[in-house]
């Protein structure tokens, strides 16, 4: 694990990123696998909620909301 | 006769679920896809009103089931939950995997979404390693052309080796081809060669190593690739649902517990930890749909979301998103109760015209007084009071309401208020199952199973009832208007009316929030789980569609089901009122009876009564007030709301009791079919009771303080 790589929660609004590594297990990692969230895929911050949590991402063409705990567990880089 | 799955012997949840077959030759479709997709729209499209819904078997799942007629052949058509993958990481995967694998459909249809294909390819692919008798129907068609996204269908249906085809459900295109390909597939007419995917050769050795076995055990019942892959995964569910199906335990085979052991190690010597082969079997699926994504979809314009997102931006914006959510839910009160004020007047006109008949009728006939008194003062009345007062707004808020659905709305809703209910300690899906409860609790409740979590969903389920149903709406409008509209003149009052309506929704909310919080830091203790919230594109609405299924399915539903229970309440109380006990009739001796405890809350005996005479149906709490009111009294032709306010103001209502009852409206015992629910979704006594007790001890103590208050200050 490299420093570049920050937590998905972390990444400002409207910028994009590459997920590198997920570091839930169980249930939580399933859940984000099965949104197609495997190493190299790219996701880009939208929209925080107008109390700031949840944000929605763009996930493979699909706009996804996470809570910040789970958005905290994916590692990306910046680009 | 009907045949049933058993006899015809093919489907393995016969002992479960049961798929009524008329004759051996119909054929069972299973309707699969992701959430969102419009696959019920597919399915009412094929089956029209020939459905009928359950549950699947010991699941707390729902089931539906239709049947539609194509070339000479009936297709029962069973609507599979949405769900984005067969992984069963829920109940809905769990049912939907064991439908699509054990329950041998003649052929499954994948509804995808166009706009969103490489997402919807994840679970085709699944479903393909499943079984090859898979037809792909790429819906919203419209939608992507809209957006300006092409997909080669052709090349898609080469890649994947099975049909597909494009539609748009919502205006029946492409339902004809789709019937016809599902019609080939389920005969058996074309030969699919689904895509094979292959996975690092570790894994594929491990396969191969234990796949003879099960083909020999299993005896060609199950698809023997996609066993041996779940028995690496050593998924438990899966493991339980086999030996249902088997009638015996795969595993007890030592020979084959053996070679898996075997397997395993090659994997871990591969480097292949157990919990990894999930992530690399998973890796490779969302790969295959990329490319195959890469390959069949053009996106003519990259920033084809960019209006949703625009809409998104000010929807959800941190300085709008509240305010405009609310000014919204006041918009749809302010249509509600303007556009129903002259259309109850014309309805309750209509009755109580009709009322007069009957009693004409009854007079001519020379029937007893009593027999008048009971079915027409009694039954017919009430009968018209309920359906006068609560017609016109259901028939108007229900599409209202509907049509925030259709649009996609919903979602940002819970999107916006996802962190109050993370502050709660509870689910953010709370935000779903909440609004449903607007239309009716016992809805909400039942909607509560799309949280897993089960301390989450029982927080969602004893705090439903804080957001005033349809049976209470009519209500909260009509002492709204009058105790609370009627004290500002004229343009205002409806305005004011609608403020009044507003406010006590968002408390409700709030108190939503505030009893989910003190649950949670109490008897339902526990931290949020982690959940994912997709927000759809918005989607035009179907107008046409909207007014059908609203009308059709929620007011005639709730109408029907308050008048099953307003004519016998209504006879109750005429008897009640007109039976005596001594001097005073039944009717008056408990109201007086509830009466010190009631003005302790700013009501009287009569309204707390009327509350717990209506505990079968909140709608009938109005009548029952206005016909002990009238029943022991003047009596009073009612027609609108000017009289009705001068007949509560001659039994002494205030504006404080105008407030206490809305108050005490939104906070008491869950209605009658709401607490079945409840016991039913719960299965336990206890907490059957806690939602009964919750709601009903907020109530009292607020209206007391507001009372009191009021009192004390001498505002009242």
């Amino acid at each position: 694990m490299t420093d570049r790589y920050i937590p998905l929660s972390l990444l400002p609004l409207g910028r994009k990123a590459k997920v590198k590594a997920l570091i839930s297990d169980g249930p939580a990692r399933r859940r984000m696998l099965d949104l197609g969230l495997i190493s190299d895929t790219p996701v880009e911050a939208l929209q925080k909620s107008p109390s700031g949590d949840p944000t929605a991402y763009s996930i493979r063409g699909a706009v996804i909301a996470l809570r910040s705990e789970e958005a905290s567990k994916i590692l990306v880089e910046a680009r | 006769m009907g045949l049933t799955s058993q006899s015809t012997g093919t489907s393995v949840l016969d002992s479960e679920l049961r798929i009524e077959r008329t004759s051996s030759g119909d054929r069972v479709i299973a309707l699969t896809g992701n959430p969102n997709v419009g696959k019920s729209t597919v399915f009412n499209s094929l089956t029209g009103l020939n459905q009928h819904t359950g549950n699947w078997p010991g699941k707390t799942v729902t089931n539906a089931q239709g049947r539609y007629r194509h070339k000479d052949t009936n297709f029962i058509m069973v609507d599979i939950p949405g769900t984005y993958s067969l992984m069963a990481n829920s109940a809905e995967e769990e049912v939907a995997r064991d439908f699509v694998c054990f329950g041998k459909p003649d052929a499954a249809i994948v509804v995808t979404d166009a706009t969103c294909l490489e997402r919807n390819l994840n679970l085709v692919l699944q479903t393909l390693e499943i079984t090859d008798r898979v037809v792909i129907c790429v819906n919203l068609i419209d939608e992507a052309k809209r957006k300006k996204i092409s997909i080669d269908c052709g090349r898609l249906s080469r890649l994947l080796g099975v049909p597909v085809v494009p539609t748009d459900a919502r205006n029946k295109k492409g339902l004809k081809e789709l019937m016809d390909a599902v019609y080939a597939v389920a005969e058996k007419h074309t030969a699919p060669k689904p895509i094979s995917i292959t996975y690092d050769d570790s894994i594929e050795q491990a396969i191969s190593i234990i796949q003879p076995r099960i083909w020999e055990l299993a005896d060609g019942k199950i698809n023997n690739r996609w066993t041996a892959l779940k028995l690496l995964d050593g998924d438990p569910t899966l493991l339980s649902s086999l030996e249902k199906y088997l009638g015996f335990d795969l595993l007890d085979d030592t020979e084959l517990s053996d070679l898996l052991n075997t397997a395993k190690k090659h994997l871990s010597d591969n480097g292949i930890q157990p919990g990894e082969l999930r992530d690399r079997v998973v890796s490779r699926l969302v790969r295959t749909a990329e490319a195959i994504s890469n390959d069949t979809v053009t996106f003519h314009n990259t920033r084809y979301d960019s209006t949703d997102r625009k809409i998104d931006r000010i929807l959800t914006s941190r300085a709008l998103g509240i305010p405009i959510m609310l000014c919204l839910l006041a918009v749809i009160f302010w249509l509600t109760i303007a556009g129903a004020n002259i259309p109850s007047g014309i309805i309750a006109d209509f009755l109580f015209g009709i009322e007069a008949k009957l009693t004409e009728l009854f007079v001519s006939a020379g029937a007893p007084q009593w027999l008048h008194g009971m079915l027409v003062l009694g039954m017919y009345r009430t009968l018209a009071w309920v359906i006068s007062v609560m017609l016109p707004p259901m028939a108007i808020f229900f599409p209202l309401f509907t049509l925030l659905e259709d649009l996609g709305y919903l979602p940002r809703i819970a999107f916006n208020l996802d962190n109050f209910f993370k502050r709660a300690c509870a689910h953010g899906k709370q935000a779903l199952t909440m609004c449903m409860g607007f239309g009716c609790n016992a809805a909400g409740v039942i909607g509560c199973r799309i949280i897993e979590s089960p301390r989450e969903r029982l927080i969602a389920i004893l705090t439903n009832v804080f957001v005033p149903c349809n049976g209470r709406f009519p209500a909260l409008i009509a002492v709204g208007t009058i105790f609370i509209g009627g004290s500002t003149g004229g343009a205002f009052r409806s305005l004011t009316s609608t403020l009044a309506l507003t406010g006590i929704v968002t408390l409700g909310i709030s108190m939503t929030f505030l009893v989910s919080k003190i649950l949670s830091k109490t008897i339902l203790r526990g931290l949020p789980s982690s959940f994912v919230l997709e927000l759809p594109p918005y989607r035009k609405p179907q107008i046409g569609r909207i007014i059908v299924r609203s009308i059709l399915d929620r007011t005639l539903f709730v109408l029907g089901r308050a008048v099953a229970i307003a004519a016998p309440a209504g006879l109750v109380i005429w008897i009640m009122a007109n039976v005596s006990v001594g001097e005073v009739s039944l009717l008056t001796y408990s109201a007086n009876f509830l009466d010190p405890f009631a003005r302790l809350l700013g009501l009287d005996g009569y309204i707390l009564m009327a509350f717990i005479l209506g505990l079968p149906a909140n709608e009938i709490v109005i009548p029952i007030i206005i016909m002990s009111y009238m029943a022991s009294g003047s009596i009073l032709e009612l027609d609108g709301l000017a009289d009705l306010r001068q007949l509560l103001v001659s039994h002494g209502w205030t504006w404080l009791t105008g407030v206490c009852v809305m108050l005490f409206s939104l906070m008491h015992f869950p209605c009658g079919t709401t607490i079945w629910t409840i016991r039913k979704e719960t299965k336990s006594m206890k907490w059957t009771l806690a939602s009964i007790a919750i709601p009903t001890a907020a109530g009292i103590v607020i209206c007391f303080i507001v009372a009191s208050a009021a009192r004390l200050l001498g505002l009242a």
